[in-house]
């Protein structure tokens, strides 16, 4: 019977390696919310599709027609120094108005001093063969002659682009070590975000789609009017590394 | 004792998840005794062990179907199988470029389609890396079947046939991308060739003659560098010596790499079934295997050197040429040609 024992306890110790994640504890706590809100702006103007002209940084006229780009990789840094990961990917659509609104469920609660967000598509995600929901490829964010996901689409049009139409398109990707355009933006709250049970927590954070253009590289539409496969797209990718600010904290239900 | 109990049930969970773990390697079987998933012995670890994307009769059924149809091209004019043949080993026998709707011309030859799960990417300029993703490629492009995703799903979806069978193969009333993507997958990963008359030699069940002996160790010396034995390709991307195509513009592996070294390199090739997918090289070029071989023999030192796998080849004299034709013809699978699992005319196959 020891030996049994001995044995059970030993294949129990066997399983519990086999079992990944089960076994650790994340201290999830119930009825917590955070919504994660993106306001697109345009020099601090909300971005309006087709009919609104700006212009970048050379004094270059244009509108945007579409803008659209993956996130992930959430991470909510609290005070004590842990943090809490949130690992999905979402697909923000300036055309599509609820996308740009995620909610978490059920996230620890805590006091929370910052936080990081990712664009782009982890490499593994690339490689690994077809998924559904928001790297489905069904979206158009997927190069399928050169298999690999599109992190940011942004296009339009300007007097300056000598394409057909005037368009310029930037679509930027890659997930190698030389061709990486994930990028990450680091957030510091000015006062700590205290999520407590049955708490709503909305972060409202500004997308700065002219710093896309101009910081810290500048975009010249009538030198480089497409950017579509993986050459010059780490000068866009550098510009999008910092193009989300806090804008606001916001609570609901205390 | 509860306790023990319910020790002992996770601790045989976890003993058999570890078996099923090192089993699946070599074998799969099908809930049909028609098709399964063999990895041949001479064989190495394939890339894709159909992970995430289980084999079931149903899948390979439905991804089947989907190859032989023409509903995937934006005009209905264009399958799979117009370039991929299955008794030419699913390449497109007297088409130097692939031809899509509307007569479009590609720009490369139709490859084969056989041991594609040995694979780490796939195209001759190794695009796609991963089979699941391979069908985009051909369906999206303008020279091909020029159709979007969004848009064959909707016809999958209004078409009854495929609503009954999506819902066998996945126990579900929804059709979308993944489950498209990945039973073709499933055909295509099935598609093994490993039991040409080579095969039966190196497993000892039959004898060379003279001819073919000869053939093969002029190819071990000549040709094994870049199509190394037992898939007769060694997965990389090489020059073929072949002076640039005016015609096709084809930069080869730099269309994706963008790297300068990248430059006209293109994927070595599987010699399977080499004889039956006439004409050869990347754009089709030359229609003949005695060709083919002119050509290697031919090349000059300013492009041969530096590189191993061509300087390896060295001169080739008309009957060395002959011998290894003989050699290359020994890579035919007839079984795999003929296999009517395979073929569109074949019933769509059954549960036993």
């Amino acid at each position: 019977m020891l030996l049994v024992k001995k044995y059970l306890a030993l294949t129990y110790l066997v399983t519990l390696f086999f079992l990944p994640e089960v076994a650790k504890f994340i201290p999830f706590s119930k009825n917590t919310t955070v919504q994660i809100q993106f306001e697109h702006t345009v020099y601090n103007d909300v971005l309006k599709l087709d009919t609104a002209k700006y212009f970048n940084a050379v004094g270059q006229p244009f509108s945007i027609t579409k803008f659209k780009y993956y996130i992930g990789n959430i991470i909510l840094q609290n005070s004590n120094g842990t943090s809490y990961r949130h690992r999905k990917y979402y697909l923000i659509n300036e055309e599509d108005e609820m996308s740009k609104s995620i909610t978490l469920h059920d996230i620890p609660a805590s006091d929370y001093t910052g936080m990081s967000i990712t664009i782009g598509i982890d490499s593994i995600d690339n490689c690994n063969g077809v998924q559904s929901g928001a790297l489905d490829p069904v979206h158009g964010m997927f190069w399928s002659w050169n298999s690999g996901y599109i992190f940011l689409k942004l296009e339009g049009t300007s007097a300056e682009c000598s394409t057909p139409m005037q368009f310029f398109e930037y679509h930027i990707g890659g997930f190698t070590a030389d061709n990486n355009c994930i990028r990450t933006t680091s957030l510091q709250f000015v006062k700590p975000a205290k999520l407590k049970t049955k708490t709503r927590l909305s972060i409202i954070l500004e997308t700065a789609v002219d710093k896309i253009l101009n910081k810290p590289n500048s975009i010249d539409f009538s030198v480089l009017p497409t950017i579509t496969d993986r050459k010059n797209a780490k000068l866009m990718a550098d510009n999008y590394k910092d193009v989300f600010t806090v804008k606001e904290l916001r609570y609901e239900g205390r | 004792m509860k306790a023990g109990k319910v020790m002992i049930t996770i601790s045989v969970m976890a003993v058999l998840n570890v078996c099923a773990a090192s089993f699946v390697n070599e074998h799969i079987l099908l809930p049909s005794k028609k098709l399964k998933l063999e990895i041949p012995s001479e064989f190495p670890k394939p890339y894709y062990l159909f992970y995430n994307n289980s084999i079931s009769l149903e899948k390979f059924n439905l991804g089947k179907k989907l190859f032989y149809d023409p509903i995937l091209s934006s005009d209905s004019s264009t399958s799979c199988a117009s370039c991929h043949h299955p008794a030419e080993a699913f390449a497109d026998r007297g088409h130097p470029l692939s031809e899509g709707v509307g007569h479009r011309l590609g720009i490369r030859n139709t490859p084969s389609l056989q041991n594609l799960i040995w694979k780490d990417n796939l195209m001759w300029d190794g695009g796609i890396n991963h089979i699941e993703f391979q069908p985009l490629s051909p369906l999206t492009n303008k020279d091909e079947m020029n159709e979007n995703l969004e848009n064959l799903l909707i016809k999958l979806r209004r078409n009854p046939e495929y609503k009954a069978m999506f819902k066998s193969a996945f126990e579900d009333t929804v059709i979308n991308s993944e489950m498209t993507l990945k039973s073709i997958s499933i055909f295509l990963g099935l598609l093994i060739s490993a039991n040409s008359d080579y095969d039966k030699y190196v497993r000892k069940e039959k004898s060379f003659s003279q001819e073919q002996q000869r053939g093969l160790n002029l190819f071990i010396n000549k040709c094994s560098h870049c199509h190394t034995p037992p898939l007769f390709t060694n997965n990389t991307f090489e020059l073929n010596g072949l002076p640039y195509a005016c015609n096709t513009l084809d930069s080869g592996r730099a269309r994706i790499t963008g790297a300068p070294q990248d430059y006209y390199k293109f994927k070595v090739p599987s010699l399977r079934n080499v004889s039956v997918t006439s004409p050869w090289m990347h754009d089709g070029r030359f229609n003949t295997l005695e060709s083919v071989l002119d050509h290697y023999a031919d090349l000059p030192s300013s492009t041969t050197s530096g590189n191993p796998g061509l300087q390896s080849i060295g001169p080739i004299s008309n009957d060395d040429k002959k011998d290894i034709i003989e050699f290359l013809k020994t890579l035919t699978d007839t079984v795999f040609l003929q296999d009517q699992r395979f073929t569109m005319d074949h019933e769509l196959l059954k549960k036993n």
